[in-house]
């Protein structure tokens, strides 16, 4: 028996969704359990973020599900996002639950903005960092990432490359918050410094209102999971790390990707599409690395030679990405995924057969 | 003088703003095997000792990264410049680099250890550029 994604459900993504993260999580997930053929007594099981503020109880109260004999919780931010898929995938794949339900949704622009210096409840785990002023994610994710940038002699400009392929992408993609706004390299660096040497306006994805659901089910119709994995390493967080030895590789994806091409059998050459988190657009040049689709330092020429970009080798993004499409924290790229594989995607690649989603920490192999 | 978050202060890290009160940077050393670790956890990770003392850095080391901290929607009068300190005892930490302009940094340049005072009575360790 296999785990399959059978159904995918979403809300729009938008600045400002007029109601609450509930009605949002509700709204997807009614979508997911429909586009499955389910009903919702069918669920018996489901999976979420630690940080999603939608408790289980009133979910299944929304949606009148009867009852749920599996939940489980993936551990802090975006970096888990795949984590839900392997975590419901394991709870089917051992007879703890038939139909998962997984659900993603929140204000995460007109209320509590990710990229604002929110105050937050105590914990002395930040002294290391708060006082010091890193108290956005972009500052954070920053000070990893310049030394990849001084490491490979890059510019800002280097990483609006990126930007520019996924905003080709999102104006494609009616379901884009940049939909019909393609940039220029100019446009990029036109825009605002956030965090000086290294991430502009246009380097940072686009905090959205929104929700975001899948089901997950054992065996049947649906797309088929050849691969799911997490990789936590010491010394890392999130998705950086000050304390590896070499803050210019992402040694946490490396580990997912020998983990993914092991579990699924197939390797670099065989991904027909990469779906990549990226909250900024420096940590697509670190994945793309990682994962083995080009060496180290070799992402700034990979992505100017168009290898990612509409009719290349590797699309990355299709949906414009989360600089493009809207960030649900990571999963509405599993949702692209779902769609190349179907083959509905705003941004088609032909016979997409076999799909790579990384979340940094955790990922997925999906296959049709 | 600026504004900072002081730190929350908790029994893991005591030490480190106790010795920052006293003017000292303080790594916390195993006392099993010797490693020092920073940030401080409880446990020595190489051989699962509980036991630890201190060791005073000398306060040198170099820039590993660095960025210029402006605060997101808000004008701030004097951005900081956080930088990622390689201290030469072996250690990684996230500090502030103070007397020298954001068009000056450059990575791996030598600082060395000042304490500075903030709003509300807040000593940081900070790091100038060496002499």
């Amino acid at each position: 028996m296999t785990a399959v994604i059978s159904g995918i459900g979403q809300t729009e993504f938008s600045k400002n969704s007029g109601r609450s993260s509930l009605q949002l999580a509700a709204e997807a997930s009614r979508a997911a359990i429909a586009d499955a053929g389910l009903t919702p007594a069918d669920i018996d099981g489901g999976v979420t973020f630690a940080m999603d503020t939608n408790d289980e109880l009133a979910v299944i109260r929304c949606l009148g599900i009867p009852s749920l004999r599996f939940t489980a919780r993936t551990r802090g931010g975006g970096g888990g996002a795949c984590a839900t898929v392997q975590l419901a995938a394991a709870a089917v794949l051992s007879g703890q639950a038939r139909h998962v339900l997984i659900w993603r949704a929140f204000n995460e622009r007109s209320r509590r903005r990710f990229g604002q210096p929110n105050p937050r409840p105590p914990d002395a785990a930040n002294d290391w960092y708060l006082p010091f002023g890193l108290d956005t994610p972009a500052k954070v994710y920053g000070l990893t990432f310049q030394r990849y940038m001084h490491r490979y002699g890059l510019t800002n400009a280097d990483f609006g490359l990126y930007t520019v392929a996924a905003r080709a992408y999102a104006a494609t993609n009616p379901n884009a918050w940049f939909y019909k706004r393609p940039i220029t390299l100019a446009d990029h660096q036109a825009s605002r410094w956030i965090v000086e040497p290294l991430l502009r306006l246009l380097d940072c994805c686009q905090e959205s209102d929104g929700g975001v659901a899948l089901v997950v089910s054992a065996g049947g119709d649906g797309v088929q999971i050849s691969a799911a994995a997490q990789a936590h390493l010491v010394g890392g967080d999130e998705m950086y790390s000050y304390y590896h030895d070499d803050l210019t590789t992402f040694p946490e994806v490396s580990a997912l990707a020998r983990e993914l091409w092991e579990q699924s059998g197939v390797g670099p050459a065989d991904i027909d599409v990469a779906m990549i988190y990226e909250n900024f657009s420096p940590i697509v040049f670190l994945q793309l690395e990682g994962l083995g689709f080009c060496g180290p330092g070799e992402a700034r020429d990979f992505i100017a030679d168009g290898h990612i970009g509409p009719g290349g080798s590797l699309p990355v993004n299709t949906n414009g990405g989360l600089l493009g499409e809207g960030y649900i924290h990571g999963m509405n790229n599993i949702l692209e995924a779902v769609r190349q594989l179907r083959g509905t995607s705003a941004n088609q690649v032909r016979d997409a057969e076999t799909v790579l989603v990384s979340a940094g920490r955790s990922g997925l192999i999906l296959t049709t | 003088m600026p504004r900072v978050i002081p730190p929350v202060v908790d029994d893991d890290d005591r030490f480190f703003w106790d010795g920052v009160a006293r003017g000292q940077l303080l790594i916390q050393r195993c006392s099993g095997c010797g490693v020092l670790r920073h940030p401080p956890v409880p446990m020595c990770p190489q051989c699962l000792s509980t036991e630890w003392d201190t060791a005073p850095s000398a306060g040198r080391g170099t820039v590993h990264s660095w960025v210029l901290s402006h605060h997101p929607t808000e004008p701030d009068a004097s951005p900081r410049i956080v930088a990622l300190i390689a201290l030469e005892e072996g250690v990684r930490m996230v500090s502030n680099l103070t007397g020298v302009a954001p068009s000056d940094v450059v990575n791996d340049m030598p600082v060395s250890l000042v304490f500075e005072t903030f709003e509300g009575n807040v000593t940081l360790p900070q790091f100038e550029p060496a002499p």
